[in-house]
């Protein structure tokens, strides 16, 4: 079971100096164990990578620690001390500072508010609010990361990567001692990233010690000291980050040896046009885009952050409206604004938001899967459903994706890690057999193992004939899925390469406009 | 061309109160001549004066996502306190208006309780209050009116630096509500606890606390919009305050407050729209409108409200989406 890496499993002692210890944490659900007999030691100024798949048990691990969840074994040490948090409140007041993978801010509230809405400072005795000195705290603050941002700014009017650096400044407030950041790269940009990785490091120095969670290895392993790897629950690997590069993590991650990250590819695309878009535009979002996708070929749609590539594919779908030009799906105009007609006619659109956009989260994971393809399991007259053949068809496109779950008909999809969830999403397009797929960002926030299996999915897809529009800011992937890359920036169309002139770095001087200042 | 648009577009949204404001005083000024003169401005807020007390206790339930329908009930049974301790126990109306607000703080409390403690969703919670509450004032009263002595009525005859005391109550209430909203934690938690709860209650703030206040403010503002009325018409039939939760969530929406929570203000929004309704009342009935087209009407305005509301709610998120042309710029 284990890949060989026993003699590297922690024992159980009491380390001196630790900043925080697990010892022997365990934790079920239902009686499906989540974590299972977890040592860990977190140095103090130090920072421990935490990696492993979606479902792994580190947000469980996590929340142990934040005090959300009570462990069922085990126990845990701060700074030598017995540590058992009866709430959150009681970890933020030991001094453990907790950034969530989802923000937690009021759109509705100012900066400042959001940052002292656990404890405003008053004027005196009284209950006013200090606003002078909130705002000054809160420009102290903001600096610290140098965001310059002012302090009464509606939170609602930042964009995403400054909503995730306001809620670190808000825990970076509370000077905690130990700090944990769950995924809190995911809406930023190049830019925004480069001066949290600063931050980090500045923390370190300064003595605090910090837990990094992400699926993305290479920041890992640019900012680790020591990297602890969980597999199903249980710490496969703890070690430092020189003796554990970007391949091991993987391998000990998935506990089987993936020969790469991708796929073989598969598609062939041929003659026949699936897709073709004329002179899109859509004043102050896109302009002129004119795209072919060919029958079996997966085009690649590259482009940063904000750059429109998803507005592009919302017109295409018909969910956003545009101003001029045609989508012509086969032979047929795609009228404008209705994505049902889209549908109807073949397409599929996997959205980047499948929180917001793709799924019922509190329906099982087969309904989900059947959502799209329902008609098709329709009886002729009357009009009623075939569950068995329906029942048949998503367990089948469940297993094929190698969902993980306890029961496809009974459980909901909220109770799914991030990247199953995104897995029900693309297999419910998938089970529609679409002509045309439009897929964003498909992968984000999901492990490698995961990612393997839905580019083998979507290759697989376009080797049945479909024509795939792939969205993504990834290009590794792009490069080795796609048969054409396109690259778009600030709403134009400023580059194609063919499989044959793939090259990252030219690639990406289309995508920046020849190294350009990166956009925020 | 087209973000000039949507900027105009999105200043309009955000400022349907004041627009819907102008075009009210506008349209009556034109249909009904004399209609708005300093006089009649005065009575109209005069009579806005206790709608206007319980649209504030609206807000604040409003504001946390919340609704109280039982709002006209607790005007009533808060009424029936008062007049238990002035005209059969005979004591001091200072006194009655003691009691007044006591039911008001009870019967809010109960609410708070129904909706933090048990659970139950807020529509049905006051609701049921609404009805038993109803009920229980009936009770005492056997539907009989009440008439309240001098003592109360000449309240409403006191006028301090020329200006009547409901309106001076009212000012004081908007005043004192507007500047807690604004400028206190209490104030700032509950439109973040309103904007999303889920993220209040991670962030450690006392949520049910919170939103239970609201329902208090809410009874005792309701309690004491009753009594300033009461001061003014001297009886209480057993139809007082029916329908009153109607209006003061209509002019509560109508002034921008929104009914999904986190958005809206006691002054200028719920103050503008208390006006605004009463306006459109006084307007309806100074045109001479038969009186079973002008429900209709007011129905009709309270869609255009939620409608608004709604559509606001909705544009604002995808007017929101980032820009990226500008960039250009």
């Amino acid at each position: 079971m284990d890949v060989g890496v026993d003699q590297k499993k922690p024992s159980l002692e009491v380390a001196d100096g630790a900043a925080f210890q697990f010892l022997g944490v365990g934790k079920s659900f239902f009686g499906v164990p989540v974590l299972k007999d977890v040592s860990l030691t977190l140095k103090p100024g130090s920072v421990l990578g935490l990696v492993g798949e979606n479902g792994a048990g580190k947000s469980t691990l996590m929340n142990v620690m934040g005090g959300v969840l009570r462990p069922d074994a085990g126990r845990m040490l701060l700074r030598g001390a017995p540590y058992a948090p009866q709430g959150p409140g009681d970890a933020r007041a030991a001094g453990i500072g907790f950034i969530h993978q989802e923000l937690n801010l009021f759109t509705n509230l100012s900066v400042a508010e959001n940052m002292f809405i656990e404890s405003f400072p008053t004027l005196g005795r009284t209950p006013a609010i200090d606003r002078r000195r909130m705002a000054e705290r809160t420009r102290e603050h903001l600096s610290q990361i140098g965001l310059e941002i002012s302090p009464g700014a509606l939170v609602e009017t930042l964009s995403p990567g400054e909503r995730q650096l306001v809620e670190i400044a808000k825990v970076l407030a509370m000077q905690p001692r130990i700090f944990i950041f769950d995924e809190p790269t995911t809406s930023l940009t190049a830019k925004e990233t480069g001066l949290l990785f600063e931050i980090i490091r500045k923390l370190r120095t300064r003595g605090t010690s910090i837990i990094y969670i992400s699926h993305i290895l290479g920041h890992v392993a640019e900012l680790a000291d020591e990297v602890a790897v969980l597999r199903n629950g249980e710490v496969v690997t703890t070690g430092p980050a020189l003796e554990h590069p970007v391949p091991r993590m993987i391998s000990c991650m998935v506990g089987r040896d993936l020969k790469s990250f991708f796929p073989p590819k598969v598609s062939r695309p041929e003659e026949e046009v699936l897709l073709r878009i004329d002179g899109l535009s859509q004043p102050g979002i896109v302009r002129d885009i004119d795209l072919t996708v060919h029958k079996g070929e997966i085009v690649g749609l590259f482009g940063l952050m904000g750059s429109g590539r998803t507005e592009l594919a919302r017109m295409i779908f018909g969910v956003d409206r545009y101003e001029r030009g045609t989508v012509r799906l086969g032979d047929g105009l795609l009228p404008p604004g209705n994505p049902r007609v889209a549908i109807e006619r073949g397409m599929a659109f996997v959205t980047e938001n499948r929180r917001e956009e793709g799924l019922l989260m509190s329906v099982s994971i087969a309904d989900n899967i059947g959502l799209v393809a329902l008609p098709e399991f329709a009886r002729a007259i009357t009009g009623h459903l075939r569950r068995r053949r329906l029942q048949a068809a998503t367990e089948q496109k469940a297993q094929e994706l190698r969902i993980k779950a306890t029961s496809y008909q009974e459980q909901p999809v909220k109770s799914l890690s991030g990247g199953n969830q995104q897995k029900v999403v693309v297999a419910k397009w998938l089970l529609a057999a679409p002509r045309i797929l439009l897929v964003d960002e498909p992968t984000r926030g999901i492990d490698v193992g995961a990612k393997y299996d839905v580019y083998t999915i979507i290759g697989e897809l376009a080797r049945q004939g479909s024509g795939v529009l792939y969205i993504s800011s990834e290009l590794e992937e792009l490069l080795a899925l796609a048969d054409r890359i396109l690259v778009v920036n600030r709403g134009e169309l400023v580059g194609q390469f063919e499989r044959s002139e793939f090259a990252e770095e030219r690639v990406m001087r289309a995508a920046f406009r020849q190294g350009e200042e990166v956009p925020t | 061309m087209r973000a000039i648009e949507t900027r105009f577009f999105r200043a309009l949204l955000k400022n349907t109160t004041f627009i819907l404001f102008v075009v009210v005083f506008v349209v009556f000024g034109l249909l009904a001549r004399n209609f708005l003169t300093l006089g009649n401005l005065q009575v109209i807020l005069s009579n806005s004066s206790y709608i206007g007390i319980i649209t504030v206790g609206m807000t604040f339930v409003l504001l946390v996502g919340g609704i109280d329908l039982s709002v006209g009930s607790i005007m009533y049974l808060s009424a029936v306190a008062t007049s238990v301790v002035v005209n059969d126990l005979e004591l001091s109306p200072w006194l009655g208006v003691v009691a007044c607000l006591a039911v008001g703080l009870a019967f809010g409390a109960f609410n708070a309780f129904a909706v933090t403690k048990l659970g139950i969703v807020p529509f049905i919670a006051t609701l049921v209050t609404m009805i038993a509450g109803r009920g229980l004032g009936l009770l005492v009263t056997q539907s009989v009116q009440l008439d309240f002595p001098d003592s109360i009525t000449l309240l409403a005859t006191v006028r301090l630096g020329g200006v009547q005391l409901n309106i001076l109550i009212y000012a004081l209430v908007v005043g004192l509500a507007a500047l807690f909203l604004a400028w206190t934690p209490w104030g700032r938690r509950l439109y973040a606890a309103g904007n999303d709860l889920e993220a209040a209650r991670k962030a450690g703030l006392k949520v049910a606390r919170i939103i239970g206040s609201t329902y208090v403010v809410s009874g005792i503002c309701a309690a004491l919009g009753g009594f300033v009325s009461i001061a003014q018409i001297g009886r209480v039939p057993a139809s007082f305050g029916r329908n009153s939760e109607f209006d003061a969530i209509a002019a509560a929406v109508l002034g921008g407050v929104s009914l999904f929570g986190g958005v809206g203000t006691v002054f200028p929004g719920a103050l503008l729209g208390t006006v605004m309704i009463r306006v459109i009342q006084a307007g309806l009935v100074a045109k001479n409108v038969d009186i079973y087209i002008q429900p209709i009407i007011m129905g009709a305005i309270i869609f255009f409200a939620v409608l608004l509301d709604a559509l606001r709610n909705l544009q604002l998120k995808k007017l929101g989406r980032r820009n990226i042309m500008k960039l250009e710029a």
